[in-house]
């Protein structure tokens, strides 16, 4: 566990980076993980983190099929946004847990 | 320091259920962490590209001592080879996985080939089951010999993986 700022607030985060209270995320915070992470986030990468951030407060369990089947964006378009961690990324990016999923 | 995990080449010879979502699983897994994913289809593998296979795998109820009864009673063998038992256990078996978000086999190869996972066949299999490429689902980049495997296997950081 450790603290980083983000938009000049200071931020509970594990040792992955991942925010510990998903109630502390704002849409300022979310571009700026996004700049370490190298992208650059546009309304669609807003639309998805506001699906994974919805479902994960239901209890969802995430998944890219999960994320395909919203009808935001398709697997294929998920990897061209959050290339190379399609998830891993997103849930970051979006403030909730590192989702423990497989698929 | 170590070296991470760039490329993984998952070579699949077996057409169970099991079998064969455990190599679909390690694609994934692979393509969604980042990593460059082969997934190489050789012998009874064909099935799960093979257009009229791919999506009624089987898993075996015979000769397989991890099978079990639901509430965990060895199953036994004899039991496996009365008509229908193994398309049930099969049809449990599917739906159990359906349940964990986990997809048939036509749509797992969609995701991995959406997040750049390359699928192809082995060419001595091929040749021996008498497939031709239309045969196979249009998730299959080609046909090729070992040796082409082979070649595509290089660089630091890549790993063979047999299932």
């Amino acid at each position: 566990m450790a603290d980083k700022i983000y938009a000049g607030k200071t931020v509970a985060v594990n040792a992955e980076g991942y925010m510990l209270d998903p109630s502390e995320w704002t849409k300022d915070i979310a571009l700026e993980i996004a700049k370490e992470t190298g992208i650059e986030l546009t309304e669609k990468h807003f639309e998805v983190i506001e699906y994974l951030r919805k479902e994960q407060a239901a209890g969802t369990s995430l998944s890219i099929r999960k994320v395909g089947n919203s009808g935001i964006v398709d697997i294929k378009g998920l990897y061209q946004l959050f290339p190379g961690g399609p998830l891993k990324y997103s849930s970051k990016i979006a403030g909730i847990p590192k989702p423990a999923s497989c698929i | 320091m170590e070296t991470p995990l760039k490329k993984v080449m998952i070579i699949c010879a077996k057409g169970t259920i099991e079998d064969v979502y455990a190599a679909l699983i390690m694609a994934n897994g692979a393509v969604m962490e980042g990593i460059e994913a082969k997934m190489f289809f050789t012998f009874f593998g064909l099935d799960a590209i093979t257009k009229k296979q791919m999506n009624k795998l089987h898993t075996a109820t015979v000769g397989n001592p991890a099978m079990r009864m639901p509430g965990g009673l060895v199953f036994p063998s004899l039991l496996g080879v009365i008509p229908g038992v193994e398309a049930g256990v099969s049809a449990m078996m599917k739906k159990q996985m359906d349940a964990l978000d986990i997809p048939p086999v036509d749509e797992f190869l969609d995701m991995i080939t959406a997040g750049g996972g390359e699928i192809y066949a082995c060419k001595l299999a091929a040749d021996m089951f008498k497939l031709t490429i239309d045969d196979l689902s249009e998730h299959t980049k080609a046909i090729i010999t070992v040796g082409e495997l082979y070649a595509m296997s290089g660089g630091e950081g890549t790993q063979i993986i047999f299932v």
